[in-house]
Formats: structure tokens, C-alpha cells, sequence
């Protein structure tokens, strides 16, 4: 989605402020709310895609306004109650429903620690053919999905060339609406900054983005 | 999924204070059902984090442990033991450069977010800067959990726009003639920068080498120094 999220190549966001000596938490709850979101995900009812885009939907003056972690709260809350493992009354009222049945956590201590130990592959080993091959010349395509998509604005419609090939990957497009995993390769691609910004840009200059085949076609 | 915006702006007005602006918000007939909802975000959290454990959803040993191995486990110094050895061995440097996923769990490290990753070299023609436009992507075995200012929006907006004058706010003048190269992690790759070794250090241990070897360094915002005192980051 053409969401204020997709902020690469904008102007007027003010001066990059530095925290010389700064936690890795700012408050207890920044802390809390990153370890819940990895303990509500391990009931699998959504996957990373959906999560990211949870954050994207969140209303653009909201998302500006709101600091890096109130937007996690904002988009567990919504992934817990669209998912229904809670109620929206019950996050309001802070207790479980009358009747509800207490289940047995997802995430154990044990398991959290094997999960920050080996983590999530978004890899596949689906054999699946790869369209282009380093070296190649590509154009990302100018498409504008309502929905998620990892090509930024900045590079759509952009020639760029095939710098290496990852291997096949989920395609988030459609993992975060659930609609499969659609596996396919996904490429490291430099665009000459100059393509991108003209020439203010330095001429020598590059971006590279990781672009799954869907986003690309020959150039 | 769909999103259900209403849920959104009442999180919204949680989080952002009753005070803000309540007249020029659109949402303000939805106002009077939230006002038993705390403003602050710290008893938002705790009132979430009481309502999954009272559920069984959750288990706090669980998020303790998760909170530990950020705080206290994963950080900067384990990519700076990374790039110290890659100084100092030079087979081991080709291994990283070629095969960066092998290379980092040879030092034990690896896990939730550094899946996939790709190391780039710094050098006295290439410099290499690593931004995530679109969220917050960082190679968290290695670096830990990013700053604020790299999640930030002047840093995601310019970086890949007017990466020269990022760096200068930085402190780090680029000369004209070396090539500048942005890493926008876009897809699940994650990219940790190699710097240069810096001279005068000839001879020094491979402890000591790590000790030089800022985080902002292993982002791109920053050369290792010989004589910079160790980052506390």
C-alpha cells in the first residue's frame, strides 16, 4: 500500500537525533510489548508479513505521531482480536469474558530461547525457476497494491540490474493476506542512485534492493 | 486480514493522550467509549500483558526471557567479535564475505532475524550504508536491536535519497570520489557492514580489535577509529 510507512526519498521528517548511550529498551513496557508480540505470533494465527503490514494500516498521522513501540501495541492489539484470541471488550475491560477457558501458553521460556537461538527462515526449498540471473538488466514494475508489498515507491517503474540471486523466499504480497506463500526468488538489484534521483545524486553512487521475481520484468 | 480502523484510533487515543489535539481529531465521537482506557502506554502494556496471562496465552517466564536475551545477550559486541576475527583471518573474511550465514554461526552467533545474511566490505573506494525504508529491519544476532534513530523517519527517508548527507550528520565527511552503496533491506536479507581496518593497529588482539568496532561502524554510519574509545553502544 502507498502507505506513509513507505518513507524512503522523503523530505521534511527533521534531523536524525542520536542517543549516545541508549538502552535497548527505553521503558520496561517497550520491552513487554516486543516479547509479547513474539509470544502471541507463537500461536500461529498470523505470520511476519501480516504482522509488518498490521503496523503499515495504522492511519498515517497516527503512525507519525505515535513512537516505534506504541506502534506494535496498536497493531497486537488488532492482529489479537482479528485473530480472535481475545475480544475487543476484553482488551477494553482488561479481564477474560465470563466463561472463557484458560489455555496452555504457546511459547514456554525454553522455547523462546530456542526461538531467538534459531529463528524463522522465510527461505523454501520449493524448486522453483529463477526468471532473471545477475547480471541482467531489470525494470521494477510500477504497480501500486493495496495491500502489502515490499517494493518500496521509490523504485517503482526504475531500471536497475540483477547485482545476485538469494534463492526462493515467501513473497509477502500475499503471505500477509493469507492467500499462500507463493514462493520465488528474490534478488539483490542496484539501481544507479542517479536513475533513482537524478543528478543531485553522485554518479557513482548506488541502492540495492532485495525485490522477489513478482516485482520485476525484463529490461 | 481486514483492518478495522476504529480499533486503530482507539489505540490511537490511548497511547497518544486524551490532550492531543481532540477537537481537530476525526475520531472524536468515538471518544466518550474509551475514556476507562489508560493514556498511558506503560498501563496499556501491563493491563494486555494481565489479560494474556490471565487467558493462558501468554507466559511471562516467557517474555522474561525474551526481554534477557535483548538487554543482556544479543548486541553490537557479538558483530564486533565478528568483524575483529575477519580482520585477523583472512580465510575466515572470505568465508563471511561468500557465505555470511556459515561464517557468523562458526562464532556461535545466529537466530531470529539474521536467517539470511550479507555481509559487505568497506574499503577505501566503497563505503556501505544499511537503512530499512519501510519498517525496522536489522540483523539482530549480530547488532542486537536497532536504535531509535534507526527506526526512525528522518533516518528511512533520507538515507536512500541524500546518504552523503546522512553520513555528514553523522560526522563522516565521504570523499567525493568513493563509491557510496545503500543496502535498503527490503526483503528477509540482513546486511551487516565489514569496515576498514583501521591503520595503527598492526599487531593488536583480536579482543582488543573487536573493542574498536562501533555498532554505527557495523551500519555505516561510522569508520572504526585506532584510537576512539570503545562505543558503550
Amino acid at each position: 500500500m502507498n502507505g506513509v510507512h513507505d518513507m524512503g526519498g522523503m523530505h521534511g521528517m527533521g534531523p536524525i537525533v542520536e542517543d549516545k548511550n541508549e538502552p535497548v529498551f527505553h521503558q520496561k513496557w517497550e520491552g513487554r510489548i516486543f516479547a509479547m508480540n513474539r509470544a502471541m505470533g507463537a500461536w500461529r494465527k498470523w505470520n511476519l508479513d501480516a504482522s509488518r503490514h498490521s503496523k503499515e494500516v495504522i492511519p498515517p498521522a497516527e503512525y507519525l505521531r505515535m513512537s516505534y513501540y506504541e506502534r506494535w501495541v496498536a497493531a497486537l492489539v488488532e492482529l489479537i482480536v482479528q485473530s480472535g484470541l481475545t475480544t475487543r471488550a476484553e482488551i477494553e475491560n482488561g479481564v477474560p469474558a465470563a466463561g472463557s477457558v484458560k489455555v496452555v501458553p504457546a511459547l514456554t521460556a525454553d522455547k523462546a530461547v530456542a526461538l531467538v537461538a534459531k529463528g524463522v527462515p522465510a527461505s523454501r526449498s520449493a524448486n522453483v525457476a529463477a526468471r532473471f540471473q545477475a547480471g541482467q538488466r531489470v525494470r521494477a514494475r510500477n504497480m501500486h497494491p493495496v495491500g502489502h508489498t515490499r517494493l518500496p515507491r521509490y523504485a517503482r517503474g526504475k531500471f536497475g540490474t540483477i547485482d545476485r540471486d538469494h534463492g526462493v523466499f515467501v513473497f509477502p504480497d500475499t503471505n500477509a493476506h493469507f492467500l499462500g506463500e507463493k514462493p520465488q526468488h528474490v534478488y539483490s538489484v542496484r539501481f544507479a542512485a542517479r536513475e533513482l534521483w537524478g543528478n543531485q545524486a553522485a554518479p557513482q553512487d548506488s541502492v540495492y534492493l532485495d525485490m522477489w521475481d513478482d516485482y520485476l520484468e525484463p529490461a | 486480514m481486514t483492518t478495522n480502523r476504529r480499533g486503530f484510533l482507539t489505540v490511537a487515543a490511548a497511547t497518544a493522550g486524551a490532550a492531543m489535539t481532540p477537537n481537530l481529531n476525526p475520531t472524536h465521537q468515538h471518544e466518550h467509549e474509551h475514556q476507562a482506557v489508560p493514556s498511558d502506554p506503560a498501563l496499556r502494556v501491563k493491563a494486555l500483558e494481565s489479560l494474556l496471562v490471565e487467558k493462558g496465552l501468554v507466559d511471562r517466564a516467557a517474555l522474561d526471557a525474551l526481554v534477557d536475551a535483548y538487554e543482556h545477550k544479543i548486541g553490537p559486541r557479538n558483530g564486533a567479535r565478528v568483524v575483529a576475527r575477519a580482520w585477523s583471518d583472512p580465510a575466515y573474511k572470505q568465508r563471511l564475505l561468500s557465505d555470511a550465514d556459515a561464517a557468523i554461526a562458526e562464532m556461535g552467533y545466529g537466530g531470529l532475524q539474521g536467517e539470511h545474511m550479507v555481509v559487505v566490505e568497506n574499503s577505501a573506494k566503497v563505503h556501505n550504508l544499511v537503512v530499512c525504508t519501510l519498517c525496522s529491519c536489522y540483523p539482530w544476532p549480530v547488532l542486537g536491536l536497532p536504535p531509535v534513530w534507526y527506526k526512525s523517519a528522518p533516518y528511512r527517508s533520507r538515507a536512500v535519497i541524500d546518504p552523503r548527507g546522512v553520513l555528514r550528520e553523522f560526522g563522516l565527511g565521504l570523499p567525493e570520489d568513493v563509491e557510496l552503496r545503500v543496502w535498503d533491506s527490503t526483503a528477509e536479507l540482513r546486511y551487516l557492514v565489514l569496515p576498514e581496518r583501521p591503520e595503527g593497529t598492526e599487531g593488536m588482539s583480536g579482543e582488543a580489535l573487536g573493542a574498536l568496532v562501533t555498532r554505527d561502524s557495523m551500519v555505516g554510519v561510522a569508520k572504526v577509529s585506532a584510537s576512539k574509545a570503545r562505543n558503550a553502544a
